[in-house]
């Protein structure tokens, strides 16, 4: 019952606090593609790899009182943090998740801004092409976000960083 | 003249319950209607397992696909002369409406889950590999089934075309929810169409709706929002899905642990062992699975006999409302007196959750989630649905998630009274 909410109840237990929904999807994007086995069905969408499922699975979540989110207005935008509650907590207490520990790599991904994971979710999104073409669709579906090549480059020494953390 | 100009020397029209007509004048189209894998979609339902509950909804993935088609057709129509559109793009809109869904397999929905199938994945497999579809597409120009791939996998360069077919107000939901709305028979849906399409207007990398139009749309997210709960997430077809997936399930465990079946599944040994080839995919259609399962009916197997039984002629699962945050500790117990009573829980005994769906509301995308719909200000501003409808904005702050718990009542009804494991569950569940 409910084996895929437990894991995301895992990722936040390890995770302490997530500030950002739109963090939030491309975490566990990366973690996906790390082979951390999260069964949340990814689209591509406007702003990179979009889970419909993942949304509704967080709300299911803060409705039944396992994940606590709390809105906070900025200056054009709200911004949501989430955080696992006591009773999420004690409905872990019951179940045998098998993740392997995700700690080390999603701290470094909470350091990183929604921009650069926008970046890094997409080249992995990519990732079946060659790298030359993955930086090309990378120019292509994100030239708003006029990312430099610098940030290319820092993103695919993540890619290798976090690649590297979760094995 | 080239292929991609040829017209049909008279328009071509298919009668439609929800546009009236499909019009078809382009060669290309006409084409890929003919193609096998697009006759194929007759031969998948749109709404999977919902004619169990609604017997009117017998209506096929190839309805909808055209139904795409026409509005497409019919917004480029208006688009044309407008500022940021390219009417060069019109042919490769037009293909990619036709084509959005042609990777969907039998009862998709279920199949995808048990066997961790994505039919987009086939969709761009059948568009970019060895099929007609692909022949018709490349006659078209170098390098277009690619351009028809991507601006289905959301990732082709111009987004104005992407929005068109796949965004929070696309072709795809205004005709599955007014399809939908009319095979189920439900008063739900409607929507004033027409007017939407009079307020839509392309921008750089979205279409968005005048503000004048804001009203029609108020009423497309309303019907979005009153069919996911009266339609697609009614707890009888949720129930047929269950016991669908289970189904599913069962078969995949007994071929594993070599159980001969009276009937070798032949048709589904690709799917239990990993991903089925596209050949092997395309053969598996919804006329080919309810073959096994009424000849599963007779199997050995007492599991997967009675699921077939339930599927085939509607002896579906009865549900409560479940949470799992407050009743954990009944679920543990019921688990337990389910094994007693001779049920196996993995079968008999099922959490369903909203977020089991392939459907949705409509989200603001507060954080830029998600691309949200947007108002065409009279100064040429753009602001967000919620923000200036008041109707939106009370939808989208709705509660709009549940969990059911489903189990075969009248297999607990046919123990002896005296059973105190069927007092105690029938307690659990009715209190």
């Amino acid at each position: 019952m409910l084996e895929n909410h437990a894991k995301l109840m895992h990722f936040f237990a390890s995770s302490d606090e997530i500030i950002g929904r739109k963090k939030l999807q491309k975490i566990i994007y990366i973690l996906k593609k790390c082979d951390v086995p999260f069964e949340d069905r990814y689209q591509f969408h406007f702003y990179g790899p979009y889970s419909e499922e993942l949304t509704l699975r967080i709300e299911e979540l803060c409705n039944l009182g396992f994940i606590n989110e709390t809105r906070e207005e900025k200056k054009n935008y709200y911004q949501y943090r989430y955080r696992l509650t006591d009773a999420g907590k004690d409905f872990l207490n019951h179940y045998q998740v098998e993740l392997p520990d995700i700690g080390e790599p999603v701290a470094k991904m909470k350091e990183k801004s929604s921009r650069f994971l926008e970046l890094v979710s997409t080249m992995l999104y990519f990732e079946h092409l060659p790298r030359e073409e993955v930086e090309e669709k990378v120019f292509t579906v994100k030239s708003k976000q006029n990312y430099s090549e610098e940030e290319i480059e820092d993103a695919w020494g993540f890619i290798e960083e976090i690649r590297h953390t979760t094995h | 003249m080239a292929y991609k100009d040829e017209k049909l020397n008279e328009e071509k029209v298919f009668k439609d319950p929800v546009h009236r007509y499909v019009h078809i004048r382009d060669r290309v189209i006409w084409d890929l209607v003919g193609a096998p894998e697009f006759q194929r979609l007759r031969r998948i339902k749109q709404l999977g397992t919902s004619y169990l509950t609604f017997h009117g909804a017998e209506h096929s993935r190839f309805n909808h696909s055209l139904g795409v088609y026409e509005i497409v057709r019919r917004i480029i129509h208006n688009f044309e002369d407008r500022p940021n559109w390219d009417p060069n793009e019109r042919l490769l809109c037009l293909c990619a409406a036709l084509l959005h869904d042609l990777g969907h397999g039998p009862f998709s929905h279920s199949f995808e889950k048990v066997f961790k199938l994505d039919h987009e994945d086939f969709t761009q497999e059948i568009l970019l590999g060895d099929t007609k579809i692909n022949a018709i597409l490349s006659k078209v120009e170098n390098g277009f089934p690619k351009k028809v791939a991507d601006v289905i996998n959301k990732t082709y360069h111009n987004k104005l075309v992407v929005s068109l077919i796949s965004s929070q107000i696309d072709a795809d939901r205004m005709d599955y929810l007014q399809r939908d709305a009319y095979f189920t028979g439900v008063s739900y849906g409607h929507f004033d169409m027409e007017r939407i399409l009079r307020v839509m207007r392309p921008m750089e990398d979205q279409v968005v709706i005048k503000e004048s139009g804001m009203h029609a749309v108020e009423d497309y997210i309303m019907s979005r929002y009153q069919m996911y709960w009266q339609v697609y997430f009614h707890p009888v077809t949720r129930s047929a899905e269950v016991i669908l997936s289970k189904i599913l399930h069962r078969a995949k465990e007994l071929h594993e642990t070599g159980y001969e079946f009276s009937l070798k599944p032949t048709h589904f040994l690709s799917f239990f062992k990993e991903k089925p080839t596209l050949k092997e995919y395309l053969e598996l259609d919804e006329a080919v699975a309810m073959y096994y399962f009424q000849i599963w009916i007779n199997e050995e197997d007492p599991i997967l006999s009675d699921l077939c039984e339930r599927f085939v002629n509607r002896r579906l699962f009865k549900y409560i409302e479940f949470n799992p945050n407050l009743q954990m500790s009944e679920w543990m117990e019921l688990y337990r007196l389910f094994n007693k009573a001779g049920l196996n829980p993995d079968y008999y005994l099922v959490v369903d959750s909203s977020s089991d769906l392939p459907y949705d509301f409509y989200r603001p995308g507060e954080e830029e989630e998600r691309l949200p719909i947007h108002l065409l200000m009279p100064n040429q501003e753009l602001k967000e649905l919620s923000r200036q409808s008041e109707i939106v904005e009370s939808i989208s702050g709705k509660k709009r998630t549940d969990h059911k718990l489903y189990f075969p009542l009248d297999r607990l009804e046919e123990m002896s009274n005296r059973s105190k494991t069927k007092k105690r569950i029938l307690e659990i569940l009715y209190g």
